[in-house]
């Protein structure tokens, strides 16, 4: 039997802990109509570092010594990065990628 | 705010890579957590409260019999790089008036990679444009989560690997800011910061030092950085011209910059 109280409880207490991470920031530093200096300049500069973070918190379970050794995630990488660099189209390099990665981790490995 | 229907357009466009794979992974979310039990509207409600794809998909496990407290704390750890994407989005959100706070609560990795960049396209109102790219990308995951719970069990496709496409989006977003600007530091910082923090303190643990790291390197390197970004600097003047809406401006106005690295940088391939 599911306690259904209890799980919406988890969900709204996940919600709240998420939520905070996201205003938080606002409320501390975005209150003032002016914003700081320090964080127009962080504003400018994070989202390079941020896609970067992002990219290995993709991979964070990828091994290179286990399994297929990120043969897959290396192959389709280095197409999504030729590709995008040959056409400069989003979409076609996302999809040519994910398509590849699929096959490569369905059929190949 | 009017929304004109170039403006859906633009977002639609902006959105639909980002809108096809959270609908698959919605779907996978909603057929794990029927699987638990919980039905259509329960995905629904969790895509509301907490939309965080990861942090939902933890939570499945802790739904019967978690502890609030752990679980609360378990969702802070995992959500944590929001802080770090919020941050970024202060000034830009800044004079977005009351929609900033479902600009800030709907602020997804991907909703994130879109918008920071500021490549609102020509001719498209930016606040509707934001807060459309935000609107589709949450509603895309709740539709799909709700399909999953509802229909999931009579789909026989195998989605394995789909979530490659989020990968490949940041990897696309990535290899344009880095053709984009002369200063690759910042970026390098990400990779390289985050890998380590990854070797060293394991999967779970690796996001916060990780983020300590870089907003303190990114601290300390300031004068450095804005020294060097000379680009950044006479952008900014021409921000200042329309009534200091920096940001603003400065993300579309590649300007000649962009023509000139645009060509030598082969060797990102290299990444």
């Amino acid at each position: 039997m599911i306690d259904y109280t209890h799980a919406f409880l988890i969900i709204l207490a996940m919600g709240v802990a998420t939520l905070a991470t996201r205003i938080a920031p606002v409320l501390i530093f975005g209150r003032d109509r002016k914003v700081p200096d320090l964080i127009l300049y962080l504003g400018k500069v994070m989202p390079y570092t941020a896609m970067g973070l992002l990219i290995i918190y993709c991979l964070k379970d990828v091994s290179v010594l286990e399994g297929s050794h990120a043969l897959p995630e290396g192959i389709a990488l280095a197409v999504v990065i030729a590709s995008y660099i040959w056409k400069r189209n989003t979409i076609f390099s996302v999809v040519l990628g994910t398509v590849l990665y699929m096959v490569l981790v369905q059929v190949v490995f | 705010m009017k929304i004109t229907k170039r403006d859906v357009a633009a977002a639609f466009q902006t959105s639909l890579p980002i809108m096809v794979t959270f609908v698959v992974l919605g779907t996978g979310y909603g057929i794990v957590m029927e699987k638990h039990g919980f039905g259509p509207l329960w995905s629904v409600l969790s895509g509301i409260l907490i939309f965080s794809g990861t942090v939902q998909f933890v939570s499945v496990s802790m739904l019967s019999g978690g502890n609030i407290l752990m679980a609360a704390f378990t969702a802070f750890m995992v959500a944590a790089r929001h802080i770090f994407f919020s941050i970024s989005m202060i000034g830009r959100y800044q004079r977005e008036g009351k929609r900033k706070w479902y600009l800030f609560y709907a602020l997804c990795d991907e909703t994130y990679a879109m918008l920071s960049r500021d490549e609102t396209p020509e001719g498209v109102n930016e606040s509707a444009y934001r807060l459309l790219v935000t609107l589709f990308d949450q509603s895309s995951w709740i539709i799909g989560s709700f399909l999953g719970g509802w229909i999931g069990s009579f789909l026989t496709f195998d989605s394995t690997g789909i979530d490659f496409a989020m990968t490949a989006l940041f990897t696309t977003v990535f290899i344009q800011q880095w053709m984009d600007t002369k200063n690759h530091f910042p970026a390098i910082l990400g990779i390289t910061a985050t890998l380590l923090c990854r070797l060293i303190f394991g999967r779970d643990l690796f996001l916060i030092p990780a983020m300590i790291i870089m907003l303190a390197t990114l601290i300390a390197m300031r004068s450095r950085i804005e020294e060097e970004g000379k680009g950044v600097e006479t952008e900014a003047v021409c921000g200042e011209g329309r009534g200091g809406e920096i940001e603003e401006v400065c993300g579309q106005g590649h300007g000649g910059e962009t023509e000139e690295f645009a060509d030598n940088d082969g060797r990102t391939s290299k990444e």
